[in-house]
């Protein structure tokens, strides 16, 4: 045993391997950790010195400051409000995203359309027109409909998915036939098996796409950047370029230690969601088989 | 408990493919009918059509005296197995069975007392709390009877049960359903490619070949009386033999030499196609009709001889206590063994 392993040559793929993903993790980390050490700054400190290595005394008063004091152009406006509101878009864009695109593929694979696939056809070519190629006709829309600085506008000209559709419609139709065939007879109608069926086995489906579409949502800046002038509508990934301009406006020393703690409390509710949803998804997956 | 009456059911899809050619019979109250033939002979179509899952084209189709062409699935009090049971993947055992109950508003009291009794009756109790992950196969068999039984419907559908079961618990599961539909005496339609099912499970079978039905009749009607060449080879293993031959004066030739007696009272003429059964021929030192026997399959309690009479390929069935070597032998074969059918219809003379 002892001299089958001497024997053995030195294996340099794995130290290649783990070089590569050391160096991954460096580069998706350490701006990371520079972000949060800079954060413990003040404001002086950092215009002056720039990006910070150690941490410094300013720690919590940066971050309560961000998160509790009003700020912005009209002084309404702290980071609670900024992180509710992003909440409320990242959800209302993940859930919406959901239920739309669940809703969608539920139709197209179920029931007996004229044109099901030419529909599906056209629903995927929407995945060729993203929001920023629209943005002026959605923007003329909801300006018209009042919906400007509504969550309503924020929201809604941005659930329907085409990846979403595309996904539900794959994972429908490898749902054995036979199980809705079951639930006609079992006295289930189309919406009772959608809901006491189709729903429960989609779950880590559902998953899966609610951690992408949260995330995507909580990163929109374009869109609500246009469509919310009102300050008490403002997302966290807003209120950080938001801190910059007002000072920069007023001419003092941006509050640069305060923005790097928005950037950081930003971060965390995406990176939650994913560890949360996670757990579950894997959870899933081993526990219903079909 | 009803009686179901097909008036000239057929299925033609909307591509112009007749699935089903239209086709009439009654099943009686609780009659256990069996469907048979092979993949693609539309008895599945017909089964789905009789549960509602598939439009009826043509004809009008009664369960007890209702027409039911156009009623909903749900409505046409109809229970039905599938071959991959159909199982809801994510509900318990107890949930499973008891949803359609829960859709039709019963109460949830009578939910659990009836899941409880359909669970002891085939012997679930225990598993009440699984998912059906956690089932062997003929557990969630049972499930999928149990899913069937609780609901205490008007007939019974089957669409190849047993077929993803090993052959060992097939035979078993064959005997439990046997049983238990003996016992509650619910009218069934079974559908199968598996000619023993269909012999040893059924009142009734009746055998379907490209959409249109060869024969209803008893197993052992369908047997001894195949109505078709096709009938003939498909009931029974080893099928019947098949044999082009003329027939004269009563008299039946084969390959001009080889010279058999005909069954009585045989006005008819010209080339037939005889089928004679495995086991109804005897070897027999006096016997008329030489037989090359080539290969032996030896099956413990019986032996097939398969080897050459005429030139064609011929099967004996024998019992463990007769010898068998490769070789010549020679055959007793009786008038009322032999069964005559047309060459070009293969409808029996």
């Amino acid at each position: 045993m002892a001299r089958s392993q001497t024997r053995k040559p030195f294996k340099w793929a794995p130290v290649f391997d783990h070089t590569i993903l050391i160096l991954g993790a460096l580069f998706m980390l350490v701006p990371v950790v520079l972000a949060f050490v800079t954060s413990s700054h003040s404001a002086v400190q950092i215009a002056r010195e720039g990006i910070m290595f150690v941490p410094g005394s300013h720690l919590g008063e940066n971050y309560s400051k961000a998160m509790f004091e009003k700020g912005g152009f009209t002084a309404t406006i702290d980071g609670m409000v900024m992180l509710k509101n992003s909440l409320i878009l990242g959800l209302g864009f993940a859930l919406g995203k959901i239920i739309i695109s669940m809703l969608a593929a539920y139709a197209l694979v179920y029931f007996r359309l004229r044109f099901a696939t030419f529909a599906f056809w056209i629903i995927f070519t929407t995945l060729l027109l993203p929001l920023e190629v629209r943005i002026l006709p959605s923007y003329e829309a909801i300006q018209r409909l009042d919906l400007a600085n509504t969550y309503t506008g924020l929201i809604v000209p941005l659930i329907a998915s085409a990846t979403g559709t595309f996904f539900f419609r794959q994972f429908f139709r490898s749902v054995p036939e036979e199980l809705a065939e079951a639930a006609r007879i079992d006295g289930a109608g189309p919406v009772k098996f959608f809901i006491d069926i189709l729903v429960p086995l989609s779950q880590t489906m559902i998953a899966a796409i609610f951690i992408i579409m949260f995330v995507f949502g909580w990163n929109q800046y374009l869109w609500p950047t246009l469509i919310t002038t009102d300050e008490g509508l403002f997302t966290l990934v807003r209120g950080i370029k938001q801190i910059y301009q007002t000072m920069i406006d007023a001419n003092s020393i941006p509050e640069y230690g305060q923005a790097l703690a928005l950037a950081i409390i930003a971060m965390l509710p995406p990176v939650l969601i994913v560890i949360f949803f996670q757990s579950w998804f894997v959870k899933g997956l081993t526990e219903s088989d079909k | 408990m009803a009686q179901v009456t097909l008036n000239g059911v057929g299925k033609t899809y909307p591509n112009g493919f007749e699935a089903v050619k239209p086709s009439s019979f009654d099943i009686a109250d609780g009659e256990f009918v069996v469907l048979v033939g092979p993949s693609g002979c539309g008895k599945s179509t017909l089964l789905r059509m009789v549960a509602g899952l598939e439009d009826i084209t043509a004809g009008s189709l009664n369960i007890g005296d209702r027409e039911v062409n156009d009623v909903d699935p749900a409505d046409r009090d109809v229970a039905m197995v599938f071959q991959n049971y159909a199982l809801y993947p994510h509900m318990t055992v107890r949930k499973n069975i008891g949803y359609g109950l829960k859709n039709r508003g019963t109460s949830a009291a009578e939910i659990e007392a009836k899941v409880q009794d359909a669970a002891k009756m085939l012997d679930l109790s225990a598993l009440l709390d699984r998912k059906p992950s956690q089932l062997s196969g003929g557990q969630r068999q049972r499930v999928a009877m149990g899913r069937a039984v609780v609901r205490d419907p008007a007939l019974f559908l089957f669409d190849e049960p047993l077929s993803n079961l090993d052959a060992k618990l097939r035979n078993q599961m064959r005997i439990e359903i046997k049983a238990l539909q003996r016992r509650l005496g619910v009218t069934s339609i079974y559908v199968t490619h598996d000619q023993v099912e269909a012999m040893t499970m059924a009142d009734r079978i009746i055998v379907l070949n490209g959409g249109e039905i060869e024969q209803i009749g008893t197993p052992a009607e369908i047997y001894h009386n195949p109505a078709s060449k096709f009938v003939a080879s498909f009931m029974g293993a080893p099928p019947m033999n098949l044999i082009d031959a003329q027939l004269e004066n009563g008299e039946i030739r084969m390959n001009g030499s080889t010279v058999l007696t005909a069954p009585s009272d045989q006005a008819y003429a010209g080339p037939v196609t005889m089928g004679i059964r495995p086991e109804d021929v005897v070897i027999d030192e006096a016997g008329s009709t030489p037989f090359t026997i080539e290969i032996v399959e030896e099956l413990g309690a019986h032996r097939l001889l398969h080897g050459r009479l005429a030139g064609h390929a011929f099967t004996v069935h024998v019992g463990k206590e007769s010898l068998a070597n490769a070789g010549e032998v020679r055959l007793q074969i009786k008038p009322d063994a032999i069964r005559l059918f047309q060459p070009e219809t293969g409808k029996a003379i």
